[in-house]
């Protein structure tokens, strides 16, 4: 399985990572050749098998509904890149 | 013997009898870090001014007669720097969050339990960039080095822990293990590591890496200690969900009270998985003979060897690199430079810019590598033959494993197929870094328990470890034949001879701290 540039960039997009030219020609060897080894699974026949996604027997654990303290603004504020006013400040979302 | 040589236990002994105090403990281990740390470099973040405070108010309990109910009382224990421990940054490894101390409600439980447990924190131990990696390698601040040989790696990622435990800088430590990390540094640096069941220990307060994969768990200068660690970090937490609400066990009392390794190991079922000793695994032939032979010690012992079969072991590289980084790329999407941590933004970008230039900027390039991979396995068109087809076998090989532990109580094999390999060796070439793993990974896919155990030295003098597995919630059975192995053998009680920095060095050093 080779990944072309185009497709390189589009994972790119989807994680929203700025790369390189540098980067995208590494990521695009190194993810083709992973992807390659990768390709051993398909000779497993998996038609009847489930996906495990956990482990674990629990289902839906719940808990009680019961109010308790939030974090204190000032801790939710402290490591903020900015902030102003008690918000985040952050780029602009619309032109 | 030095203060900082000691085991656990061997210090909580010498503080009950009044013969040392934590803070003679504490100091003896500070002035060690002054002297091999600028060799070594197992730390990011040292607090020695709140680990001799931690250490008065241990001793101040001890004397108040107030020790009940805190086993760990005055004992200097090291943290890996992905779990949150108040006051102090947890940087991951990273430059994204190179800034970051997390707020107070976010301190792990794990660490939460060693400090009421009476433990003193030193600080911050060294890591692949958010536990991404096999040697420390992929820090983003520097590359901890192997105190066997300091031009080699020291295992990763939790490579600052089993570091900074083998060379006399933390009495223990807390790593964290999600395809190995906390087994095979402990096997590259002649220390114990235990990666616990899944859902054995609280993942609260544990920045996530592969959440149905990721476990915390200790690295110790023997299996008591480990056992003693465990106890103290294992139990339910309501702040985990995926944390069993099951009982823990007295896992150091369990060991503690076995007369001697003959009954520990007396009518055992060890498993030999065939799979893991074929040549064409790249096993070093010192490191299957080491493995062999401990085999061969705890048949002496009077465990019953026969060979299991794994047959989808070789799937398990391929699987693990396609849901860790799947996971991974979900959990890392909340780094965008908004509430915390790094961001790069010039005067004009639109938020989105804003996302590319932070994430671009603010993660190395195994991170980006992982993100890139996981994000192309779970994106549309080739979920089905990548995500779904990896969980499917995911399914297999924990079935393999339930299959073995059916006939067998554990299972014994090597923790990585090699010694300590030098630094820079493998960087460029990934997919020959990630094969360092290959015995690991089996492991956290199967949600199971597994334990190093130093088992002997190669040529080099660097040394191997036994790994032994047992089934979910099997850590007794874990602890008590590598327990019983441990006694029998030496191979633990060997310390790496670090050279110890020179006065004007050790100067320097003490202004960075």
């Amino acid at each position: 399985m080779r990944l072309t540039l185009a497709q390189v960039e589009h994972i790119a997009e989807l994680a929203k990572l700025a790369l390189s030219d540098d980067e995208k020609a590494r990521y695009q060897e190194q993810l083709s050749a992973i992807l390659e080894y990768a390709e051993r699974l398909q000779a497993v026949d998996t038609s009847a098998i489930p996906p495990t996604a956990t482990v674990l027997p629990l289902r839906n654990v719940m808990r009680a509904d019961e109010s308790r303290d939030s974090m204190s603004r000032e801790d939710v504020l402290a490591n903020a890149p900015q902030a102003e006013a008690d918000c985040f400040r952050v780029q602009a979302v619309l032109d | 013997m030095a203060l900082y040589d000691l085991t656990i236990h061997e210090s909580l002994d010498l503080m009950r009898r009044g013969e040392a105090t934590s803070v003679e403990l504490t100091q003896a281990v500070l002035d060690r870090i002054v002297q091999v740390e600028n060799s070594v470099q197992a730390y990011l973040t040292l607090a020695p001014e709140w680990a001799l405070e931690q250490a008065r108010e241990a001793d101040a309990r001890r004397a108040r007669g107030d020790g009940e109910g805190a086993p760990l009382l005055g004992v200097p224990l090291a943290i890996k720097d992905v779990l949150c421990v108040e006051g102090l940054p947890c940087t991951c490894g990273s430059r994204i969050l190179e800034e970051f101390v997390p707020p107070p409600s976010a301190s792990a439980t794990a660490v939460e339990r060693l400090r009421a447990a009476g433990a003193v924190i030193l600080g911050k131990t060294n890591t692949d960039e958010f536990a991404m990696g096999s040697s420390t390698e992929n820090s983003a601040y520097f590359t901890t080095h192997n105190p066997w040989d300091l031009e080699r790696v020291p295992g990763g990622s939790s490579g600052g822990s089993a570091a900074a435990v083998a060379s006399g800088m933390a009495l223990g430590a807390l790593g964290t293990d999600t395809g190995g990390s906390i087994r095979q540094p402990a096997s590259f640096c002649g220390v114990v590591g235990l990666k616990p069941s899944y859902g054995r220990v609280s993942r609260y307060g544990l920045v996530a890496f592969a959440s149905s994969l990721d476990q915390i768990g200790p690295l110790a200068r023997d299996v008591r200690d480990a056992a003693l660690l465990l106890g103290v970090i294992a139990g339910h937490d309501p702040r985990d969900s995926t944390c069993m609400p099951l009982a823990v066990p007295d896992y150091a009392s369990v060991l503690a009270g076995a007369p001697d390794a003959q009954n520990e190991l007396s009518g055992m079922r060890i498993g030999v998985p065939r799979e893991y000793f074929i040549p064409a695994q790249g096993v070093q032939p010192q490191v299957a003979e080491a493995v062999r032979a401990a085999i061969e010690v705890m048949r002496e012992l009077g465990a019953q060897v026969r060979e299991v079969s794994l047959p989808h072991a070789d799937y398990g590289l391929p699987v693990y690199y396609l849901i860790a980084p799947a996971e991974a790329s979900a959990n890392l999407a909340r780094y965008d430079g908004v509430r915390y941590g790094l961001r790069v933004a010039e005067r004009g970008d639109g938020v989105w810019e804003t996302f590319r230039q932070t994430r671009g900027a603010g993660f190395g390039s195994e991170v980006k590598r992982r993100i890139m991979l996981g994000t192309y396995a779970l994106s549309a068109g080739y979920y089905d033959a990548y995500y779904v087809k990896a969980q499917q076998v995911r399914t297999l090989i924990k079935g393999d494993f339930d299959a073995a532990f059916q006939d067998v109580d554990v299972i014994a094999c090597p923790v990585a197929p090699t010694t300590a390999f030098k630094i820079g060796e493998k960087t460029d070439d990934p997919l020959r870094m990630y094969l360092s793993d290959v015995f690991t990974f089996g492991c956290n896919l199967a949600g199971i328990c597994g334990i190093s155990v130093p088992c002997g030295f190669d040529g080099a003098g660097l040394p191997i470890g036994l790994q032994i597995m047992g089934p979910a919630f099997g850590e007794e059975a874990v602890l008590r034949a590598a327990h019983a192995y441990e006694q029998a053998t030496e191979w633990h009680t060997r310390k790496p001879d670090i050279p110890v920095t020179s006065e004007a060095e050790e100067d320097a050093a003490k202004d960075l701290t």
